[in-house]
């Protein structure tokens, strides 16, 4: 047990005195949680357009007002030609463009139908689409209000309230995600960069040969991360509630239970990543090439996986971040209890003991 | 100049002869290429909805069919109560609940005003947003139906229809892909060549293999050229398969604009970027160390690249941050020439930036790296 | 008179507070075989990295190949051979393509390169290996191999940083015969070690004890001086007070 002690002891030593990798660490997920609780959004904000206003009457007046005061827009009035809007496209330097035909308020008056046209540069298909919505939930809104003068018979009128996030915050969304990121991400990297690294010293056939069972080895190199990783994911938790106002209506206890399963699913997989490869160089960048962004995209927080392609569907499943971040909004956000995420532990464990079960197999074929 | 001839001739030799490390550059990202433009969307479909029917009359099931055959909305549930509704949110299994109270039909003809009431998932905002739009929408028309039904036309008089008609430029079919793609691209090539370079250096320090190096008369220069050009070509190879092979052969994406422009662009993209690299590994010791480095600055580049999400809507102080980012430039190029035909014209601010990025990382770099200690 | 090819006045290397090399003061001769020895930590390694212009010094003088330390340090370069404690050869690049490399980079002309690659590889008997990667051989070929890539160029002084590290007796006798052979052709032989019985080797030595050199002349006359019948003895007597014990 002493020896163990050491072992791990030693594991520490090695952590914080590299201070590059305690800044990624701890400094990487602090600035996550930063730039998505506050810089990055969905939303489509600050737009420039540009609206040529061929009716100058009272019905475009009066939808470009409502357009002005909303903060998607930055407006300029202008009467662009043909090439002149394909030019102000290619330079990036507007993003759609407005038409309001000569007659307009005449058409709404007499015929009771007009026309708006809008032409977008869709391609950024997201912030076309997104405008043209906005767009038509302005003029829509001004139809309501010149109807509003004669109030319809018969009305329908939806009630519509909003569970878990009232205020629709972003970081509601992405919080949880970023936790699951981090934690797999970071798990995955330092463990099979701290094995190989041994691996390659040489070290690590010092320390087989030694009376220590192999096992113990193993895992003394795994229990630093473990232990750093609850301290990061505390900070990242104290943050998004303190500093994000982020809502926490679940069990404490059952959320660092969760979360001490997946840092064990993530420390295996860097088990089983550190058994297959020979070379540092290698470890690190399977680890960041080929898992940082398909952990962002299966993670689910970004894209939502059920609008995914079938088989980039079955892929998400394998993700173990996947199951996480719907572990932590569950307790997090909904403040449920175990009864309602038991198959997503299952799965979790089940991911763990095949990750673990495979590393050892591996481990005991290259001895021999 | 023939010293770094047998400069590059090692570097080649010795990165080719890599087992481990040929799938790594070359096969992952184009499989990344591949599996993530799919996975990238922002459409908002198969929401699945929950519905307590307290009415059970014709006009509810009519509502109730209109939603389900919108497309928009699968159906998860027909439950008795809002509280068994609620079970299936709190299991995801719902998104949103539409609850119709008793008697609806009767109660809309006698009291002229009915409310329906719909509770919605929020935890993903964006989503919540559209979905409750989209149900709204089906929800007036439903309702217009009802008053063209029970009313004689010229009872009421109709409001206004002001439509908003859309032509979308450069990417007709809103193809996603189209979009993500070019921006993908960008982030693998950075990553690959970033990283490689980076660690590269800096296994010759942890070997001890530079001692060597540093004892002979290689120059700096030369020295610092043999690290960097074996990885420009890297990067433009793997740039170069995932446009005109993959981007073209699987996502059918002909780059409008100028391809040399392009190119251009690139190389410059990736001396700045191996210059970062380089710079990287200038400061660190071990290969974990400049690994670390690396990755915290990869990932705040992605994230800030408007990759993702667009610069535009950050709130100022990013968007500074986001200037300082070469990622940024390229993917604005990137989008701008494949996917509209820019001009030199039109991204010469770009180019500008991205020398600015070459020179100073190099620069530092160079500065930093001192054959005697 | 013989020519002088190292000089060194007061040459000292400090970090912060601690002085690793501490006015290092002697000649070495051409052609000789000059051992440079010491305990791990007395300074030895500081000393040479100084003199092949991988470290500045903090102070003192030395001029090397008639070069000045400080001002001229890569036209130094161009005129040493260098082989580190750990072979630095590299080891996923096959002998031939190693030789051609070095070769290349000291400017040796391309029908030169061809020369001498095949007669190294001759000289060493490693024909049939020719082709395999550094990285298979066993240490000890790895050893005569960077020796000889060392002095490929013909430089006027070859730096050797303990240079006979974990190799069987038989091996290192070997490679003393490269030096032998190379130091009959006017190559200069700096060699740091800290196997007592290869200081016997050399023509002179030099011992470092904590950064200060203790002892300098031919090991018969340093054995006289203190009645030791081994170099072992000798430096047993000089190194018996020595604080630092690792480098």
């Amino acid at each position: 047990m002493k020896q163990f002690i050491t072992f791990i002891r030693k594991e520490f030593y090695h952590v914080f005195r590299d201070r590059k990798t305690l800044l990624l660490l701890f400094g990487l997920p602090i600035a996550q949680i930063i730039l998505f609780g506050f810089a990055l959004t969905n939303e489509i904000k600050n737009s420039k357009i540009v609206i040529c206003d061929y009716a100058r009457d009272n019905a475009s007046q009066r939808i470009i007002e409502k357009l002005a005061v909303s903060t998607n827009f930055n407006i300029e009035k202008t009467i662009l030609s043909h090439q002149e809007i394909e030019a102000a496209f290619k330079s990036g330097k507007i993003k759609l463009v407005i038409v309001f035909p000569a007659g307009f308020n005449e058409d709404i008056l007499h015929f009771n139908k007009a026309t708006v046209q809008v032409i977008a540069d869709a391609s950024d298909p997201n912030t076309a689409t997104t405008l043209t919505n906005y767009i038509s939930n302005i003029v829509s809104d001004y139809q309501k209000e010149i109807t509003g003068l004669n109030p319809l018979p018969y009305q329908v009128v939806p009630e519509t309230r909003m569970l878990y996030n009232p205020e629709l915050k972003g970081a509601t969304n992405f919080v949880p995600g970023v936790m699951a990121l981090v934690l797999l991400l970071v798990c995955v990297l330092m463990t099979s960069a701290s094995i190989v690294r041994e691996k390659e010293k040489g070290t690590m056939e010092v320390l087989l040969v030694s009376p220590f069972n192999p096992l113990l080895v193993i895992i003394s190199k795994a229990v630093p991360y473990f232990v750093l990783s609850l301290i990061n994911l505390t900070i990242i938790l104290l943050l998004s509630v303190f500093l994000l106002d982020m809502p926490f209506n679940g069990n404490l206890l059952l959320f660092f239970a969760e979360s001490s399963l997946f840092i064990v699913t993530a420390l295996s997989l860097g088990l089983l990543i550190s058994n297959s490869t020979d070379s540092l160089q290698s470890a690190m960048l399977v680890s960041l090439l080929g898992m940082l962004i398909p952990t962002m995209l299966f993670t689910g927080f970004m894209f939502p996986i059920e609008n995914m392609p079938m088989p980039l569907q079955v892929i998400s499943n394998l993700v173990p971040s996947r199951w996480y971040y719907i572990i932590v909004k569950s307790i997090m956000i909904k403040g449920l209890g175990f009864a309602v995420i038991w198959k997503e532990t299952l799965i979790l464990l089940a991911m763990t003991v095949f990750l673990l079960l495979v590393s050892f197999k591996k481990f005991k074929i290259r001895l021999q | 100049m023939k010293t770094l001839r047998f400069l590059l001739v090692k570097e080649f030799k010795q990165i080719f002869r890599n087992r481990s490390l040929l799938p790594v550059i070359f096969v992952m990202p184009v499989i990344q290429l591949l599996i993530m433009p799919l996975a990238a969307n922002y459409e908002v479909k198969n929401i699945n909805i929950s519905i307590v029917d307290h009415d059970h009359s014709s006009y509810s099931q009519k509502l109730i069919s209109k939603i389900t055959a919108s497309g928009y909305f699968k159906l998860a549930g027909y439950c008795d109560s809002y509280n068994q509704a609620f079970k299936q949110i709190e299991n995801d299994q719902a998104d949103l609940i539409l609850e119709i109270p008793h008697d609806f039909e009767k109660k809309l003809v006698r009291e002229n005003k009915q409310q329906l009431f719909i509770a919605i998932n929020a935890i993903n905002g964006t989503k919540a947003g559209l979905g409750g739009s989209y149900l709204a929408a089906i929800i007036a028309g439903f309702n217009n139906g009802i008053r063209i039904d029970w009313l004689q036309p010229q009872r009421f008089s109709q409001s206004p229809v002001i439509e908003v008609t859309a032509s979308n430029w450069f990417n007709t079919f809103l193809y996603y892909p189209f979009f993500m793609v070019p921006g993908i691209l960008v982030v693998l090539v950075t990553m690959v060549c970033t990283y490689m370079c980076s660690l590269n250096i800096v296994k010759e320090k942890e070997v001890g293999t530079i001692e060597q190096i540093n004892v002979t008369p290689i120059k700096k220069y030369h020295f610092i050229l043999g690290k960097l050009i074996p990885f420009w070509v890297i990067g433009i190879f793997v740039f170069s398969v995932g446009l005109f092979v993959v981007g073209r052969l699987v996502y059918g994406i002909v780059p409008v604009g100028n391809i040399p422009l392009l190119y251009a662009f690139l190389s410059l993209y990736l001396v700045a970027l191996l210059g970062l690299g380089l710079l990287i590994s200038t400061y660190s010791e071990t290969q974990q160390q400049a690994m670390s480095v690396a990755f915290f600055f990869i990932m705040i580049f992605l994230l800030m690249s408007g990759l993702f999400t667009p610069v535009d809507s950050m709130p100022s102080w990013a968007r500074t941050i986001a200037a300082f980012n070469p990622v940024t430039y390229f993917i604005e190029v990137m989008r701008m020439v494949v996917l509209k035909g820019s001009g030199f014209s039109d991204v010469k601010y770009q180019f500008l930036i991205i020398t600015a990025f070459a020179i100073f990382f190099n620069t530092w770099a160079i500065l930093n790296y001192k054959k005697t200690s | 008179m013989k020519e002088v090819v190292i000089k060194t006045e007061k040459l000292t290397k400090r970090f912060g507070d601690f002085i690793a090399a501490n006015e290092i003061t002697f000649d070495v001769y051409a052609g000789e075989i000059f051992g440079f020895l010491g305990a791990n930590g007395a300074g030895k390694t500081t000393a040479m990295r100084m003199l092949c212009g991988l470290s500045t010094p903090s102070s003192g003088k030395a001029t090397i190949a008639g070069f000045d330390v400080y001002k001229q340090a890569e036209k130094i370069k161009k005129n040493i051979g260098y082989m580190s404690q750990k072979f630095s050869l590299y080891e996923d690049l096959t002998i031939t393509e190693n030789i051609r490399f070095f070769a290349g980079i000291y400017g040796l002309p391309n029908k030169k390169i061809k020369e001498k690659t095949s007669m190294l590889i001759e000289q060493l008997g490693l024909q049939n290996e020719a082709g395999k990667l550094v990285g298979s051989l066993p240490p000890g070929w790895k050893q005569k191999l960077s020796f000889s890539v060392a002095i490929l160029h013909d430089p006027k002084i070859v730096f050797l940083d303990e240079p006979t590290g974990g190799v069987d007796p038989v091996t290192r006798r070997q490679f003393w015969d490269l030096i032998y052979a190379a130091s009959a052709r006017n190559i200069t032989i700096f060699v740091t070690t800290h196997y007592m019985d290869e200081a016997e080797y050399c023509n002179r030595i030099s011992m470092m004890v904590d950064g200060v050199i203790k002892a300098l002349d031919t090991p018969a006359h340093l054995k006289e001086q203190f009645g030791a019948a081994s170099m072992d003895e000798v430096f047993f007597e000089l190194a018996r007070g020595a604080k630092r014990t690792a480098d």
